[in-house]
This record gives structure tokens, C-alpha cells and sequence, in this order.
């Protein structure tokens, strides 16, 4: 049943409040600010709630159901996360509040750092971004002051595997880089012949994402972030990837000089519309100075607390704020987005470091799983292992007419959220699937029956898949109109 | 059935460029507009801006992605296409026509030379259609 616009159900003089009679002179509103073009709807408390509720339930998140959008890592959000992220200490207090009345959140913070550290090997790590692109931006700028502060001035290229998130080239362009693409050899990996022939005293630096975007490690990290430095660059890690390898590999053992961390994908922090992300960036001892701040230090209490015996045996510290000494600044107002830091720190304190490895072993084992299940059905353009996540062709042999885009609507019908589609750009009618640790063998292979299933009717009754999706709210949308002729209002 | 029009030459990134006298005109192939599917915007240079071969000089937005575009030749834009504004969908109705991008000055006529032909872009095409499974 399609649910209909809340001007649909509107009646004129219906209202979902009785006001008490005015015991003030009333006086007109200025006419001038009055909008005759304004027609508000006009409806009952019931009607409002009934319809919101309804719309509320027409949603799909990752409470509902399986969604395997890939470099997303749309991994369960732990609801002790939230339960954490609620307690009255964290809740009731302000940016504004002195260091002394918020040890309890400063500290959590320093631990926070301290465990982003520890999981990357990074020197030191900021809490400031909001986002994983803002950290991108954080990282990228923070070259740019390096090779500023050194009076290195020509470099002016950032290189950008064709692998790469669509973010890396926006961050670069915003911080002031050329973008330079560098194409991906037949294995994924990044073409080293391409690269050297690009690396001079140009370049700035290069972002890579390891594992990248095709969900494969690139088994030549050492030996770009060798390329890389030998001109005189800085090689960047694009986090986003991190599930993959935590507790199993080191960013910055690797060669990364700076990274950013999202919380919202690894450290199952909710996305979007559950509250904002996090995407703080841990740097190596070089680019340290640099980071955006403040960031929280720690120092030694030196007097002994006044009585209590417990306290004695302990060492005592005091928590501050502190700008690295050639900090690119502050990115956003106060300190992060702190509520998203609790979550992670509390999601990182029930798995421990064993239970972290053991998150990114379960999410490359499922994703293996799910390919082991389907290259068979579906093309595999790079044939190898996968890490956290593969990408397949929608392009299948015996059904040339059906497009990725019919694949990923016919899903919706059987309860799933598609993939990420036409993504990575390397490959046509791309269908980029990341399943996360969090997948029951059972949901993975529902969903691998599925698309099994979407195969063969792509074969035999290819019409199902242009017209999917048939089981969903609204049925199949006109996205080339919604693009070319938006209309943004719905008012008459 | 994807077109490859011989009166002109190709970059390997699938720009067209057709040469009219001292002037040329460019645009994307039938196949990068197949590729894209629908066309929903492009954003194209200012008259008198200049460019050099294989530098980005506009975008073209489909429902899936949106792509750079390049520079056939280098060149100082002479007129875009204005008509895209209203219409991107010309790009997917007659890209080889009433589809074009620009219209330039080539400062380096002799790149011409350089550039694919229709039978060497077609080459390039289906192996890169073969590369993609």
C-alpha cells in the first residue's frame, strides 16, 4: 500500500492541538511576513503519528536486515555502544566545562587515542574529524604543511590509484593537490611501472587504500611506500579498509605516514542518519606536529591525593587539552564528535585486542565465503582472495540485456539491501560486495541463493529484473528524471 | 549496435575530436556514452579558456558515475554546447552530433596525428569491454 504524503491527508481546520484561549490582546502577524504560497497540512495528532510511525517502518537499516554495501562495512551496531554513549557523566556534560570537571571524558579520550595507536602503530592520533573524508582533508593538508615547513614548495601532485574512493581526489582538489590517476595492474594492485614513471620531485604524496577498493591487498605496499618516499613524498592510508586487517597487520608498519580511522565502519559506530560519524587521523613520528588538535595529553599528578588508601598504589594523572606544536589547526568547533568516540572506545573494550583480530579474520572469512559461493555465477574480473570484500560484473554472458542496476532492484525483493554498485569504476557494471564478521553462515547463504536465483531469471525471464523491484514500497524509480528535472518541493 | 564515426580520431579515454578547418570540434564516443548510460548533466569550460592535450575540461554525470573528461588536443575553447544544459540526453541521442562538448582552437595540430583512428578506438574497446569480464 502506498502511504501517502502528509498534505495528502491533510484537512482544512483539522488540527492536532486545542491552544487555550489567548489571555493577551491578540494582534495580527505582520501582514508582509505572512505567505499565502505556504499551504501547511493540516492534520490530527493520530494521523501525524500513525504516519510517521508507517514511514518509520518502510525504512531498511542494518536493525532490519542484511546490507552488504560495500567499503561501507555496515557491520551491527552493539547496543551497549548506545547504553554507554548514555550514561549521565558522558551526557550532562559541556565543550565549555574546565579540564578539571571532565577527567572522566578527557580520559576516555586519551584511551581512545591510545587504542588507535596501538591497532595502527601511528605515533600519535587526533580525535578531530567528523567524517572519514574530513580526516582525508586532515591527512592531505597536513602533507601539504610538511613539505611547506621544509620550504619544499614545487610539489604539487597527489597520486591516486584508480582503486581509490571517490573521496581521495575530492580531499586532494580541496586541499590544493593535482590529482594524478595511477591504473591498477592485471592482479589489482597498483601498476609500479605507471607509478615510477610518476614519482619526482613533484609529488606530494600518494593515497592508497589497502586493501583497496577491489577488496584486495596490494602485495606491493612496501615497495610503493618505498617509490613514494624515495622522491620525497608521503604515502597516505585511506582507513576506510581497516576491517580487514586489524590486529593482523600494522598501517604504519606497512610504510603509511598518516591515516584516518572511521569509526563508523570499523569501530561500529552507527552511520549517518544513527548520529554523525568520526574520522580521527593517526600520523607517524614526521607528520605528529601536525596533526589537527587539540588533542588530549596526560601529565603525572605529583602530590599525593588526600587520604584514600586505594589511591596511594596508583599513579595519578592529570588529563589536558594541547595543540601538536605545528598543528594544522582545528577542523571542526570543540573536540570531535565525542558521543562517537564513546561508542567506538566502548566497542574496542568488549572485543580486546583478540576479539578485534578476530573481527577482521570472521569479515574476510565471510566475505571469502560469499565468493567462493558465487564466482561461478557471476563474473569475477580480478580472480583472487579476497580480503573484507569482492567486487563482481553484473555483465552476465547469457543475458545481455540485463544491467547491474536490475540485479540490485530484483534483491529488494527478496529482503536484502543491494550492494554497492557501479563502484569501483574499474569495473564495468560493478557489483561491490562487503558481507562483515557480523553474518550468520545462514544470511550469508540466503543471500547467495538469491542472487543465484537473480542469475537464472536473468536468463529466463529477464523482464522480472527490468521491472523489479516488485515487493518494495514503491516499485522501480525514474532515476534518469529524478536527476535531470529534480523537483525539490513538494508544495503546489 | 555501439557506432565509431571514421571522420574523426580518438583518445584512448573515448573523447572524439573532428578537425573543421583551423578549428575542431570535440565530444564522447557512442561507446563512453553507452558505458555512462543515461546522461544527466554536464558541465563544460568557459569560452577562452585554454587547455592542454589529455588535461580534464569538463564532466559528464550519468545515474551511475561521474567521469572527467579530457582534452583530445590542446586548444583554446572557442563555444560549448549549450544546448546540454537543458538536454544532457543529446550525449546518449547523438554523440557524435548534436551531442558535442566544445568547439576549439588547436594550438598543436600536429597532436592530431597522435590520436586514434576509428578502427585502432574500436580495437581499444572491445578489449577493454573483454578486460571487464
Amino acid at each position: 500500500m502506498r502511504e501517502p504524503l502528509i498534505y495528502e491527508i491533510s484537512s482544512p481546520g483539522r488540527a492536532g492541538v486545542n491552544l487555550p484561549e489567548c489571555d493577551v490582546p491578540a494582534t495580527p502577524l505582520p501582514k508582509e511576513y505572512l505567505r499565502e504560497d505556504l499551504p501547511l497540512p493540516e492534520v490530527s495528532e493520530v494521523d501525524l503519528v500513525r504516519h510517521y510511525v508507517r514511514l518509520s517502518q518502510l525504512n531498511y537499516a542494518v536493525d532490519t536486515g542484511f546490507y552488504p554495501l560495500g567499503s561501507c562495512t555496515m557491520k551491527y551496531n552493539p547496543k551497549v555502544n548506545e547504553e554507554a554513549a548514555k550514561l549521565p557523566g558522558f551526557v550532562q556534560t559541556h565543550p565549555y566545562q574546565p579540564p578539571d570537571t571532565i577527567q572522566g571524558n578527557l580520559f576516555l579520550m586519551y584511551q581512545l587515542q591510545e587504542f588507535l595507536k596501538e591497532i595502527s602503530g601511528f605515533a600519535s592520533v587526533s580525535l578531530q574529524p567528523a567524517a572519514g573524508a574530513h580526516g582525508e582533508l586532515a591527512g592531505v593538508l597536513m602533507i601539504r604543511a610538511y613539505h611547506e615547513s621544509r620550504g619544499d614548495h614545487k610539489r604539487t601532485r597527489m597520486l591516486i590509484p584508480d582503486s581509490a574512493h571517490g573521496t581521495n581526489p575530492a580531499s586532494t582538489t580541496m586541499a590544493g593537490y593535482e590529482t594524478v590517476k595511477i591504473s591498477s595492474d592485471a592482479r589489482g594492485n597498483v601498476d609500479l611501472e605507471e607509478l615510477r614513471a610518476h614519482c619526482d620531485d613533484t609529488v606530494a604524496g600518494l593515497m592508497l587504500t589497502n586493501p583497496n577498493t577491489l577488496g584486495l591487498f596490494d602485495e606491493h605496499v612496501q615497495e610503493i611506500a618505498r617509490l613514494v618516499h624515495e622522491c620525497g613524498g608521503l604515502l597516505y592510508g585511506d582507513g576506510a579498509n581497516l576491517n580487514a586487517i586489524m590486529g593482523i597487520v600494522k598501517p604504519a608498519a606497512l610504510g603509511f605516514d598518516v591515516m584516518h580511522f572511521n569509526l563508523h565502519k570499523t569501530f561500529s559506530t552507527p552511520h549517518g542518519g544513527g548520529g554523525p560519524g568520526a574520522g580521527p587521523v593517526g600520523a607517524n613520528e614526521v607528520l605528529a606536529p601536525f596533526l589537527p588538535g587539540p588533542i588530549v595529553v596526560k601529565e603525572r599528578v605529583e602530590e599525593e591525593p588526600a587520604s584514600d588508601e586505594e589511591w596511594e598504589e596508583e599513579e595519578m594523572y592529570y588529563y589536558h587539552w594541547q595543540m601538536p606544536p605545528s598543528s594544522i589547526g582545528r577542523l571542526k568547533a570543540f573536540y570531535g564528535n565525542f558521543a562517537v568516540c564513546i561508542k567506538a572506545y566502548t566497542y574496542i573494550r568488549m572485543l580486546g585486542a583478540a576479539g578485534l583480530r578476530e573481527v577482521s579474520e570472521n569479515a574476510v572469512l565471510n566475505a571469502n565465503y560469499l565468493l567462493s559461493r558465487l564466482k561461478g555465477v557471476y563474473p569475477l574480473p580480478y580472480n583472487r582472495t579476497c580480503m573484507h570484500e569482492f567486487v563482481l560484473s553484473g555483465r552476465l554472458p547469457d543475458a545481455p540485456d540485463v544491467h547491474t542496476i536490475d540485479i540490485a532492484k530484483r534483491l529488494m525483493d527478496f529482503g536484502f539491501h543491494p550492494p554497492t554498485i557501479y563502484f569501483p569504476l574499474i569495473v564495468p557494471e560493478a557489483l561491490m560486495i562487503e558481507p562483515t564478521e557480523t553474518e550468520s553462515k545462514e544470511t550469508l547463504d540466503a543471500f547467495a541463493d538469491a542472487l543465484i536465483q537473480i542469475a537464472q531469471e536473468a536468463k529466463t525471464n529477464p523482464e522480472l529484473l527490468h521491472s523489479a523491484p516488485h515487493l518494495a514500497p514503491v516499485a522501480r524509480l525514474d532515476e534518469v528524471l529524478a536527476a535531470r528535472q529534480p523537483v525539490l518541493q513538494c508544495l503546489k | 549496435m555501439v557506432e565509431y564515426a571514421k571522420d574523426r580520431r580518438y583518445l584512448p579515454t573515448h573523447e572524439w575530436v573532428k578537425l573543421e578547418g583551423e578549428e575542431a570540434i570535440a565530444g564522447i564516443s557512442d561507446y563512453a556514452q553507452h558505458e555512462l548510460s543515461d546522461v544527466v548533466y554536464v558541465e563544460l569550460p568557459e569560452v577562452g579558456e585554454t587547455f592542454a592535450q589529455n588535461e580534464v575540461f569538463a564532466t559528464v554525470e550519468s545515474v551511475k558515475a561521474a567521469s572527467d573528461v579530457y582534452m583530445p588536443m590542446s586548444g583554446e575553447i572557442l563555444a560549448i554546447n549549450e544546448d546540454l544544459e537543458d538536454s544532457p540526453q543529446l550525449v546518449n541521442e547523438d554523440p557524435f552530433g548534436r551531442g558535442w562538448f566544445i568547439r576549439f582552437r588547436p594550438s598543436k595540430p600536429e597532436e592530431y596525428d597522435s590520436l586514434l583512428d576509428a578502427e585502432a578506438y574500436e580495437r581499444h574497446c572491445r578489449e577493454e569491454a573483454e578486460k571487464g569480464g
